[in-house]
């Protein structure tokens, strides 16, 4: 039924306009980020890509250093929209004993495409790890059995205090309210 | 017919935008879904969502029924699919990259389960407010270009996904004849290729239904986007 002749050139018509705008998307975004980023430009060789045995040491320093683990990718909106409250809050924790990790769930293909031009755009100074464990089932309840699966979701934790959220932040104050009395 | 190649054509070509971009399976891909249904990528709707919903069903509770608006505009409830001898109840939406990766397979299951009883119940429970890709025009839209064989229901008052406890898209709940709860999770153990799965949970669930055995596991977890909602 589709293989009239019309069919195929609207088809091929679509397809050059698709992939010729999804080409023209690179070199726009490593344009901004060469521009951007006169400093320590972020390469994929800075990203390490893990599975959770991988992941699993960075859940468990055993040291007086408070962590700040958030899970997230690039194409989460609620991700991405408090991801400025977790980078003001590394800010201004500077010099205290305190880390923020952020462990991506982008796809290992678009490491290179999307979360390296977006960290370098974002100048997001925090180390990031990308996840990259299939089988989501067999781990996501060693990282948290309280946690569904959904991201955004955050792990605040020093030594064996460890306190887990499924949910997003607001604002940098309501991020630093669950982190200060890890302090006190 | 000429309108309905034209939308089979968009769609085929989002199928080649996918893979001249080499990810079948991310933003590019949510990014596409919706410049295709026509999303305005960057809205600036604040986007939040609630707390894991905790009170929801366990394997073994009886769920109740509801009645929710189809993308053909009538309201369906599970027990207006008289033939079903149960339902694959399936919280989902246009704009996750983790449910646009099962698309397909969500098809492919229902077109082999409803023979046999077992319709999947597409529903989708975000607030288009927050998630305007998730709109029930663009719902009606992707129905189209994907061609959805199932039901693919509004939960417009947001009341259906918390009496259910669904947190994320997609979260499956296998229900029985009676309503019962009988799997929660995961579609399979592998997202984003459907070539590597190991294991089918939801096929092997209802292969136990139709055994008369329970379903094991009976419940999983996956990765996936967060139910979006206003705060309250």
């Amino acid at each position: 039924m589709f293989q009239s002749r019309s069919f195929s050139q609207v088809v091929l018509v679509f397809s050059i306009v698709l992939m010729h705008s999804c080409n023209n998307a690179q070199p726009e975004a490593t344009q901004k980020q060469n521009s951007a980023s006169i400093e320590k430009k972020i390469t994929i060789n800075d990203i390490p890509v893990l599975d959770y045995e991988g992941l699993e040491p960075y859940l468990n320093f055993s040291n007086d250093t408070t962590y700040v683990i958030n899970f997230w990718a690039t194409w989460c909106k609620p991700c991405v929209e408090e991801l400025p409250y977790f980078l003001a809050l590394d800010k201004k924790m500077e010099g205290q004993k305190f880390k923020t990790i952020l462990v991506s769930l982008d796809f290992p293909k678009q490491i290179e495409k999307k979360l390296v031009p977006y960290l370098n755009e974002h100048k997001i100074q925090p180390d990031v790890i990308v996840l990259d464990d299939p089988d989501s089932n067999s781990w996501i309840d060693k990282i948290n059995p309280e946690w569904s699966g959904a991201i955004p979701a955050t792990i605040v934790y020093r030594n064996d205090r460890n306190e887990f959220y499924e949910q997003s932040f607001e604002s940098m104050e309501e991020l630093e309210e669950i982190v200060d009395p890890f302090f006190k | 017919m000429k309108k309905y190649l034209l939308i089979f054509s968009i769609a085929i070509s989002g199928a080649f935008l996918f893979h001249a971009c080499g990810n079948a399976e991310t933003s590019d891909t949510a990014k596409a879904a919706a410049d295709m249904v026509g999303d305005k990528v960057g809205d600036a709707v604040k986007a939040v969502q609630v707390v894991n919903a905790e009170p929801g069903y366990k394997v073994g509770d009886k769920a109740s029924d509801f009645k929710l608006k189809n993308i053909d505009g009538e309201n369906y409830s599970l027990a207006s699919l008289k033939e079903a001898k149960g339902y694959i109840v399936t919280f989902t939406c246009n704009s996750c990259p983790y449910s646009v990766m099962y698309e397909d397979r969500l098809i492919a299951l229902h077109k082999k389960y409803e023979a046999m009883g077992y319709p999947v119940v597409a529903i989708n429970p975000n607030d288009p407010e927050v998630k305007p890709a998730d709109s029930f025009d663009k719902m009606i839209q992707r129905s189209k270009d994907k061609a959805f064989p199932f039901l693919y229901l509004f939960d417009e008052n947001q009341e259906v996904y918390p009496a259910f406890g669904a947190s994320r898209t997609p979260h499956v709940f296998i229900l029985d004849k009676d309503l019962v709860v009988q799997y929660i999770g995961a579609i399979d153990d592998n997202a984003k290729d459907a070539d590597a799965v190991k294991v089918n949970y939801v096929e092997n669930a209802i292969t136990s239904l139709e055994k008369g055995t329970k379903p094991n596991p009976d419940f999983t977890k996956a990765i996936g986007c967060s139910i979006k909602t206003k705060k309250s």
